[in-house]
């Protein structure tokens, strides 16, 4: 075992002629809280879903928790694999969405509970215990029996929030989870985030919200145009950023 | 003062709308023509006769314009009964077939091979593109193209390891429900498929991130809130079903309108024994009209706020608002 919960080499990633990511590399440490940033259509979240094989990589290397993501490794060949396998990947590994995705057919309890009894197995009973314990920490647990169009975007994500931790992973990815947010209820939703970074949990965040990368983060890549521009200390790179580009978007977003 | 501040609330004159009121009369006046005509009497060309006072009256038999007498005499018929239950038999067996297949040839028309999603489309040109009657005609006929059928290795009469006629295995009502089912599949097929690509790319995406199989995003998520959008057009097929088995008359299937054709063949009764047939019809499609209103809202969960009351609810919040004497206040 490693002490990196992600390791990322050489990334490739095309759709059709358009290379989206060309050649990107990134670390995640255990227990650290990485932030990507960078302008629409640089890649970000293309790379966060390439990590749980929402999207299938062209080329390099992608490793969570020193196993192999998407591909086998055999005599210097890369097989596909199985759509079994995948799924066993993707269980271990939380995602939250930029529109939460909610399932709008079941109630808040059981869209934390479905996967854990689906996908793991778990009986019930037991299911339904984690799930409001969840709910609680997320600060739900009187919603349990509303459906999703009852509740607020900010509520919405908190449960979807729930509705990943419940598959216990031991990585998190966030993609814009802010982004579709009213203003005031960007709060509540960076609150549980914060809350969870500092339970030590390992998560990776595309995000817009400089402040949250700022006061959370361990460390911020920001990509341009398929590339990493930039990486480091947040409290550094933010602060003072070397590249042309990133001051530019820096002094856009800010 | 002004003379606004005198009165106190104006009095609100509703708009009036006369063209309304004379559509309204002119609708009713006709429809109570066509009520009458139901429930009057003719000459039925016989002379009858009977004592009166120790008097013999004669005069011209009168009998129900739409000759109700027979119709009811008909209805609860033991041959009537037996031709309404082979028709719902026929239509949900030939729904099954239709839904199950249908399903599977609009998961195989959105696969991303290419043989697949073309023998699919394939299959939807051929069923869609076809009269009906004339696929129940080719199956009922079909020993004609294929006397029997073996199971052994494909394109190859070396070894076979069962044999069955073609007469065998196609009974007239085997041949009906085969034709009504494949038929009915081509056309579920697209309502699925639209079902299918109504609900949000996104629901997919978060099956597949907690770990579910394709399989399992499909029962899970994808096909409950494809339903919503299924349900009403199905029932329109369901509903399309029940009537279209009446051509299987052509096959001598003994469904509904077989057996009131013979009963009218016998008994010279045309029109009552049409009308016996058309009661059976509209008795079951109320029943499915019914059953559809509450499968549809037992799906309608989670996509809206609030689920839309039952007739016996609103019956129910009619009458407690009345008593409250708060009726109407709320709408």
């Amino acid at each position: 075992m490693t002490d990196l919960m992600v390791e990322i080499a050489s990334l490739r990633k095309s759709y059709g002629a358009n290379e989206v990511l060309k050649s990107v590399d990134l670390n995640v440490a255990r227990g650290e809280v990485t932030c990507l940033i960078g302008p629409s259509g640089s890649g970000k979240s293309t790379l966060l879903r390439c990590i749980n094989q929402l999207e299938k990589h062209d080329a390099g290397l992608l490793r969570v928790d020193g196993e192999l993501i998407g591909y086998h490794l055999r005599n210097g060949k890369l097989y596909e694999r199985s759509e079994r396998e995948l799924c066993d990947e993707r269980a271990a590994i939380g995602m939250v969405f930029q529109r939460f995705n909610l399932f709008p057919h079941l109630t808040v309890l059981d869209n934390v509970t479905i996967g854990q009894v689906r996908v793991k197995g778990v009986g019930v009973p037991q299911a339904q215990a984690k799930a409001r314990e969840l709910l609680a920490r997320v600060g739900l647990h009187a919603k349990e029996s509303h459906y999703p169009s009852q509740l607020s975007g900010g509520q919405q994500q908190r449960v979807a929030i729930a509705r990943a931790l419940a598959m216990e992973p031991k990585l998190m990815l966030f993609d814009e989870p802010t982004s579709a947010l009213d203003p005031e209820l960007v709060g509540e939703v960076l609150d549980v985030m914060k809350d969870l970074a500092r339970s030590g949990m390992t998560m990776v965040v595309v995000t817009h919200e400089m402040g949250f990368a700022r006061e959370v983060a361990d460390s911020v890549y920001f990509l341009d145009g398929g590339v990493i521009e930039e990486s480091g200390d947040p409290r550094e790179v933010l602060v003072r950023p070397a590249s042309q580009r990133l001051q530019d978007f820096l002094s856009k977003v800010l | 003062m002004s003379e606004e501040t005198t009165i106190a609330e104006p009095v609100i004159v509703p708009l009036r709308h006369p063209l309304r009121w004379v559509a309204s009369g002119v609708v009713a006046v006709l429809f109570a023509m066509f009520v009458h005509t139901l429930f009057s009497k003719i000459p039925s060309g016989l002379t009858v006769c009977h004592r009166l006072h120790g008097h013999r009256v004669c005069g011209q038999e009168l009998v129900w314009r739409f000759g109700w007498t027979e119709v009811f005499h008909y209805l609860l018929d033991p041959l009537v009964i037996q031709g309404v239950e082979m028709t719902l038999f026929v239509t949900v067996m030939a729904m099954v077939i239709g839904f199950v297949l249908g399903l599977i040839i609009a998961i195989m028309r959105m696969s991303s091979n290419r043989l697949l999603s073309s023998i699919a489309w394939l299959y939807t040109w051929f069923f869609r593109g076809t009269p009906v009657y004339v696929q129940l005609l080719f199956w009922f006929n079909i020993a004609i193209l294929y006397q029997s059928f073996s199971l052994g290795i494909p394109f190859s009469h070396a070894f076979t390891m069962a044999t069955i006629s073609s007469n065998a295995i196609f009974t007239v009502l085997r041949a009906a429900i085969i034709a009504f089912g494949l038929n009915e599949a081509a056309y579920f097929a697209e309502i699925a498929r639209g079902g299918l690509l109504s609900v949000d790319e996104g629901q997919l995406e978060a099956a597949k991130a907690i770990g579910m199989s394709r399989l399992q995003s499909l029962r899970f998520i994808i096909v409950p809130q494809a339903m919503r959008v299924i349900i009403p057009p199905s029932g329109n097929e369901v509903i399309s079903m029940l009537k279209t088995t009446s051509i299987a008359v052509a096959i001598g299937l003994p469904e509904l309108l077989y057996q009131t054709e013979n009963i009218a063949a016998r008994t010279y009764q045309i029109v009552p024994m049409l009308i016996v047939a058309s009661l059976w019809y509209l008795a079951v499609t109320t029943v499915l009209s019914i059953g559809q209103f509450y499968v549809e809202r037992h799906f309608a969960k989670g996509a809206l706020r609030t689920v839309p009351p039952t007739p016996v609810q609103r019956l129910r919040a009619d009458l407690a608002g009345s008593f409250i004497g708060r009726r109407g206040s709320g709408r």
